[in-house]
């Protein structure tokens, strides 16, 4: 079943061709066993759509129908407005770049040849893959010249994902597949790497499709959550509307929509109605001044920590344009709830 | 003292010796890659079928055969000289070398090959970029016991007239000279364990790379 209301990934694509379409994708094994059922969606160009669900609710299977490492049963899967079918899989692949969990790098080869493993397929020169090799580890916060000729087993495991994210940006996809890429790593490394993507995520604006059973990570990411069971789409939606209005009750379980911290940590201090800007007490220190982009269970926090429960907010260039009350912050909490 | 009369018979032999270590690395050598041409690419189709899996225990029961039994079978069928005994020792040579490829490229991570096909990789290049050399190190290891058993076995290729460092083994049985046998069981054990230390040295540094871990940042 999907949610009533209209799609929010079909009604803000860049280019109406641009991106990734699922147009009643099927997939079945033997004559029973019909791991995915059904699924239309779209990815629109530079967005972030996460799937998120159990394990084997077919999330990553309909992910692998993308570079068609798996062939659906029945329906289409298009990228850019072409049916994936009628492209060459190997080249499809080299223009999406492919993030996995674990086993993605190859132990026998360097950090250097990994990440220069898919220009290096498509015959770029030499001195340009070196180049561009660095540029990608500089990119994801690795030294070329401490890490470069390091072998996958010499680095930690946040390394690893980072020299992954690194490879599958080499060749400049338009695409990113991420599947499960940080489901290996302790949660302060994780946290830490979601940080960096999104980062990475707001200066590159590739299309992402990301697969993971983490709901935290997915709130985090995504511009728009879609969530599977059983091989069907439940409910497609932004963060915010996940946790406000669930489709049913096992996405309100799933997500634990009642959890209003949560709900916090997807709302911007931009979507608060704030207070006048001499509403904040004389007395407060400027250093306890939130921005717009700030999330609000961080400012929640910044409140508990000081105990200080009116918060100035600057905008970009500095000037003080509202105060942030717990007053106001929750009622937008319960006005978002609807 | 033997070991010094050897000495003496080996220098005052060392025209014949000479021609029996030539013909004993020819026979071996050609015994041993002929093997190899075969066995490789057939060990490479083996992991990728299931007809593939029952050749490989038909090559696991072929190990059972003694070397001998396989010569003396080859008498009536080949005759005598350097052909049979090269065959023997192909047909020797080859279950390794076919069990130990099937067994490195099946038992690679499935994981590892949707990765690399993930990535865009061809057919041939996932087989020479990412398979074989992971699977490397048991394929060599393969390598390694088939040349060591040629080595070994083509003494017995004396016995059907082939030549090679086990004419002095039969000669001193023939005469009951301990000198020749010692000679030439002294010179087979130092060839195969020569060519056991050389398959060592490839076999490490084929699994250098995923036993850097162990010793840390050496290799950066």
């Amino acid at each position: 079943m999907i949610s009533s209301t209209p799609s929010p990934l079909s009604s803000q694509t860049a280019a109406p061709h641009a991106g990734i379409r699922f147009d009643r994708v099927s997939k079945t094994y033997g004559p029973h066993r019909r791991v995915v059922d059904d699924v239309s969606f779209d990815v629109p160009a530079g967005a972030c759509v996460v799937i998120v669900g159990p394990s084997g609710c077919g999330k990553t299977t309909l992910l692998k129908t993308v570079n068609r490492l798996i062939e659906p049963t029945s329906g289409t899967v298009f990228v850019n407005g072409r049916d994936v079918r009628s492209f060459d899989p190997s080249l499809l692949r080299r223009g999406i770049g492919y993030v996995i969990q674990q086993v993605g790098l190859f132990p026998h080869m360097t950090v250097d040849a990994n990440v220069g493993l898919v220009p290096s397929l498509a015959g770029w020169p030499r001195e340009r893959i070196e180049a561009r090799v660095r540029e990608m580890l500089e990119l994801v916060g690795l030294d070329p010249a401490v890490f470069g000729r390091r072998f996958p087993s010499q680095l930690s495991g946040g390394q690893q994902q980072r020299v992954g994210l690194a490879r599958a940006l080499a060749a400049d996809p338009d695409i990113l597949l991420m599947d499960e890429p940080f489901g290996a790593l302790d949660a302060i490394e994780r946290s830490r790497l979601q940080g960096e993507l999104a980062a990475l995520q707001a200066r590159l604006h590739k299309t992402i499709l990301f697969v993971t059973h983490d709901v935290d990570e997915a709130l985090r990411l995504a511009d728009a959550i879609v969530v599977m069971r059983d091989g069907r789409v439940v409910q497609q939606d932004p963060p915010l509307r996940l946790l406000t209005r669930p489709a049913d009750a096992f996405v309100a379980e799933l997500v634990n929509a009642a959890d209003l911290v949560r709900r916090l940590s997807v709302m911007r201090v931009r979507d608060v109605a704030l207070g006048p800007p001499d509403g904040a007490p004389a007395g407060a220190p400027s250093g306890d001044a939130l921005g717009q982009d700030d999330d609000l269970r961080c400012a929640l926090s910044r409140m508990l920590a000081t105990g200080n429960f009116s918060l100035r907010v600057r905008d970009g260039s500095g000037t003080v344009i509202g105060t942030l009350t717990l007053e106001r912050m929750l009622e937008a909490a319960r006005l978002a709830g609807g | 003292m033997l070991v010094e009369r050897t000495w003496l018979y080996a220098l005052a032999h060392h025209a014949d010796l000479a021609v029996a270590l030539r013909q004993h690395v020819a026979l071996s050598a050609a015994a041993f890659v002929a093997a190899a041409l075969v066995s490789l690419p057939l060990g490479v189709l083996a992991a990728r079928s299931a007809a593939g899996r029952a050749l490989v225990s038909i090559m696991t029961a072929v190990r059972v055969v003694p070397s001998l039994a396989v010569l003396a079978f080859m008498l009536p069928v080949l005759g005598l000289g350097f052909v049979p005994a090269l065959v023997a020792l192909f047909i020797l040579a080859c279950p390794p070398i076919l069990i130990n490829t099937d067994a490195g490229f099946r038992d690679l991570d499935p994981a590892v090959r949707e990765a690399a096909r993930g990535m865009g990789m061809r057919g041939w290049q996932l087989l020479t970029r990412v398979e074989a050399p992971l699977a490397a190190p048991v394929i060599i290891a393969g390598l390694r016991t088939a040349a060591v058993e040629v080595i070994a076995s083509a003494t017995l290729a004396a016995f059907i007239g082939a030549g090679g460092l086990g004419t002095f083994i039969l000669d001193g049985l023939a005469n009951n000279d301990a000198r020749q046998l010692m000679l030439g069981a002294v010179s087979v054990a130092g060839l195969a364990l020569g060519v056991e230390a050389a398959a060592s040295i490839a076999l490490t540094a084929a699994a250098r790379p995923r036993a850097a871990d162990a010793t840390g940042l050496a290799v950066a």
